[in-house]
């Protein structure tokens, strides 16, 4: 396989601290005032927002001033010094940029760096036949650069910012915004309502498809800083959208902390697939640094015969804390989640999915990959419920973990409620190692042990790997190769 | 030329080779057989380099080199290949993807140049085609399901693709009927060559009909007890193991 020699090339360029994102862009940014309501109006200036989009930060602020964060997920890390810590950092000189010319050639060379197509010349000047892929960057907190507007507007379908979401469309974020995670949802969503920053909103009218992969790539760069972005999808009556998005950020001995909302609304008949790579800084050999990824993820098949998909790929974060779940309200409608999830070095995972059936003949289908190497720990946690009226709901339950090394741990842990006696509920799970003689049997073949681990657990991910997007498949195998380095020997 | 002298090698402790010498000039084909305990699948891990086979005293020397000082896949690399007894199965990985990435590998170790992927196509399919596998074999998992005859034909398709000089075929015979052993045998003579030195690990005569060996050894308690030409297998599948005895830690 070419994609496994390529992963070894990548590893070996990569330096001892194996994470090749981890430059820093030296770039001069604007931060908010630390610690109380003013962080919120700060914002809220900043970014122009009329006044029930205040009111509404600003209840959810309160709100969040008495919660309390949550103790439950198996995870260990110090406590966080909310008041501490920059909720807004914005790239001085990208106070709305009209067009790319606009934009710090910094920032351009840093997106450069990460492998984004940004320029969309370039894009089209690629090979005959490659698949376009429209792109929303944003950078610390804010979106730099959407490219491809022009031409999904001519399909209709609005990609952009949310700041500017909120500014052109307010009517279909006023109606949607919060209404799949609510305000009071829990700490972090609630957190994200108060100082949320930027992130990218979608809107696909009814009966359309979506000419092309929509891309968010998300970089936090500014020490100290929290991302809180936030991002709305709508996939109207018939209609359909693939939305991938990519995530890094540099090496840090702080944490950084990111606290993500994402909402999708899927209508009658429509479709969303939603797919991430998530490779934020996962913290030095030693577990020092890397990033919190705190993130509410939620998608509501409010319509008949709707369908949402999540697919996601984790391999970084020092702890990732992560349910992409599906309310299956819609008759008919039906919930996917495909996972792989990673964890090498000191790397914490508790992730896994919710699937609420509601409405009548709803299905879900849950498969998850867990991977432990290192001193890992790894956590499946999921729920599966069917409503007192949700007859006939069906779901199928995968749990696959798979362990590399003795010092780490794969755990899963399963909540099944099924209130309507017609639901048909399966669970599978599996656990394994990669045993020393499959090793031997690769290197005996003149594999390097890296190779070996690589090919194997590209193996056992295949099922979910066959649910990415074609153009993500290659670059989602290489990232496990980089992930697994040195986790054997 | 592979020369083995004086070879020690314990496993969990326990000392299965005791002193075993052995040289295969280049181009010869050595048959290894004996009782069951007496060391022969040892000598076929010790050599292929597997960790859990500690070598305590002696000497490998292949090609002049110290074989010992040498990683599996460096082993691989100089050219030595074993056929295992039992293939191990790696699930959600394509055979072909399997093939390919050692292939590759291994060339590139080897400083020779990658395969291009029609290029690799056709290779594969020619010698595939020797061995009477089907294309659509190359398709499923590594091993996953696979009959006895399909991974002990795939373990010789993939000793043909990396062209080794010292091929180690470690009970190949076994679990295969009487056609998956023609088929399999004529693959093992198709690469018989003035270069290459094989050594046959059998409990059986019967592989010998087919694959015919220059000499034949007789395994006892962890050292070479005999040795002598083709002859010497017919002897032994006269009058059996009996005189060679069997080792006391056998039950393995």
């Amino acid at each position: 396989m070419p994609a496994v020699d390529e992963t070894v090339e990548r590893v070996k360029e990569i330096d001892v601290d194996k994470y090749k994102y981890g430059f820093t862009t030296d770039i001069e940014s604007v931060k908010a005032p630390k610690g109380n309501e003013d962080i919120v109006r700060f914002i809220s200036a900043k970014k122009d927002e009329p006044e029930w989009l205040l009111e509404w930060r600003l209840e959810a602020y309160r709100r969040w001033r008495t919660m309390r964060e949550p103790t439950w997920a198996k995870v260990h890390y110090p406590k966080i010094d909310f008041e501490d810590l920059y909720y807004y950092a914005a790239p001085k000189s990208t106070e709305g940029p009209k067009s790319l010319a606009e934009v710090d050639p910094e920032l351009l060379a840093t997106y450069e760096k990460l492998g984004i197509p940004l320029k969309e010349q370039e894009v089209l000047a690629g090979v005959q036949g490659a698949p376009k892929v429209a792109v929303d960057a944003v950078f610390d907190s804010v979106s730099v650069v959407t490219t491809f507007r022009e031409e999904l507007a001519k399909a209709g379908v609005i990609f952009c910012s949310i700041s500017e979401a909120v500014r052109e469309h307010p009517e279909l974020v006023k109606k949607y915004l919060g209404s799949v995670v609510p305000v009071t949802d829990n700490f972090y969503a609630t957190l994200n309502s108060a100082v949320f920053s930027d992130g990218s909103f979608v809107y696909v009218p009814e009966g359309v498809r979506c000419p092309m992969e929509l891309s968010t790539y998300f970089r936090i760069n500014a020490e100290n800083t929290g991302q809180f972005e936030r991002t709305l999808i709508i996939a109207d009556k018939g209609a359909y959208v693939s939305y991938l998005e990519g995530c890094t950020a540099p090496m840090r001995d702080e944490n950084q902390l990111h606290a993500a909302v994402v909402e999708l609304v899927a209508l009658e008949d429509a479709e969303i697939k939603y797919s991430t790579v998530q490779n934020w800084y996962p913290g030095d050999a030693e577990g020092k640094g890397g990033v919190y990824n705190f993130v509410t993820k939620r998608g509501d098949c409010r319509g008949d015969r709707s369908k949402i998909s999540w697919t996601q790929v984790e391999t970084g974060s020092a702890i990732t804390w992560k349910y992409p779940s599906c309310i299956l309200r819609g008759h008919g409608s039906r919930g996917e989640f495909y996972s792989i999830a990673i964890s090498n070095g000191y790397q914490q995972v508790d992730s896994g999915t919710k699937m609420i059936h509601l409405g009548r003949d709803t299905s879900s289908r849950i498969i998850s990959k867990g991977i432990a190497a290192g001193y890992s720990d790894n956590t499946y946690r999921g729920l599966v419920s069917a409503h007192r009226k949700a007859t006939n709901a069906r779901n199928f339950t995968c749990c696959d973990s798979l362990l590399i090394g003795d010092k780490c741990g794969a755990h899963t842990i399963p909540y099944i409620e099924a209130k309507n006696a017609s639901a048909t509920f399966e669970h599978e799970a599996t656990t394994s190692k990669i045993s020393d003689d499959q090793l031997f049997y690769c290197l005996s073949r003149g594999l390097s042990e890296e190779e070996a681990v690589a090919l194997i657990v590209n193996g056992f991910v295949r099922d979910v790997l066959q649910q990415l997007p074609m153009e993500f498949m290659a670059e989602t195998q290489k990232l496990i190769g980089i992930s697994l380095e040195g986790s054997v020997g | 030329m592979l020369e083995i002298k004086n070879l020690h090698a314990t496993v969990d402790g326990r000392e299965i080779l005791k002193g075993l010498d052995l040289t295969v000039p280049a181009g010869e084909v050595h048959a290894i057989m004996g009782p069951n305990g007496s060391g022969k699948s040892t000598l076929s891990y010790v050599l292929a380099g597997k960790e859990d086979y500690e070598v305590t005293d002696g000497t490998i020397t292949w090609k002049g080199e110290n074989l010992l000082d040498m990683d599996p896949e460096e082993r691989a690399a100089a050219g030595v290949f074993l056929a295992f007894q039992y293939p191990m199965e790696i699930p959600g990985v394509a055979t072909m993807t399997f093939l390919r990435s050692a292939v590759n590998a291994v060339r590139k170790a080897r400083g020779q140049e990658e395969f291009s992927t029609p290029d690799f196509l056709r290779i594969v399919k020619e010698k595939a085609k020797l061995l009477k596998i089907d294309m659509a074999m190359l398709r499923r998992p590594l091993n996953v399901g696979f009959s006895g005859g399909e991974k002990k034909r795939n373990e010789i398709l993939q000793m043909s693709l990396l062209e080794p000089d010292l091929c180690i075929l470690d009970e190949t015979d076994s679990g295969l009927d009487i056609d998956a052993l023609r088929i399999v045998s004529e693959g093992v003579n198709a690469l018989r060559s003035p270069e290459r030195s094989m050594l046959v690990i059998t409990h059986y005569q019967r592989l010998l009909n087919y694959i015919v060996p220059d000499r034949v050894h007789v395994l006892s308690k962890g050292r070479v007890a005999r040795s002598g030409g083709p002859e010497l297998a017919l002897e032994l599948e006269k009058s059996g193991y009996a005189d060679y005895g069997q080792d006391e830690a056998s039950a393995a």
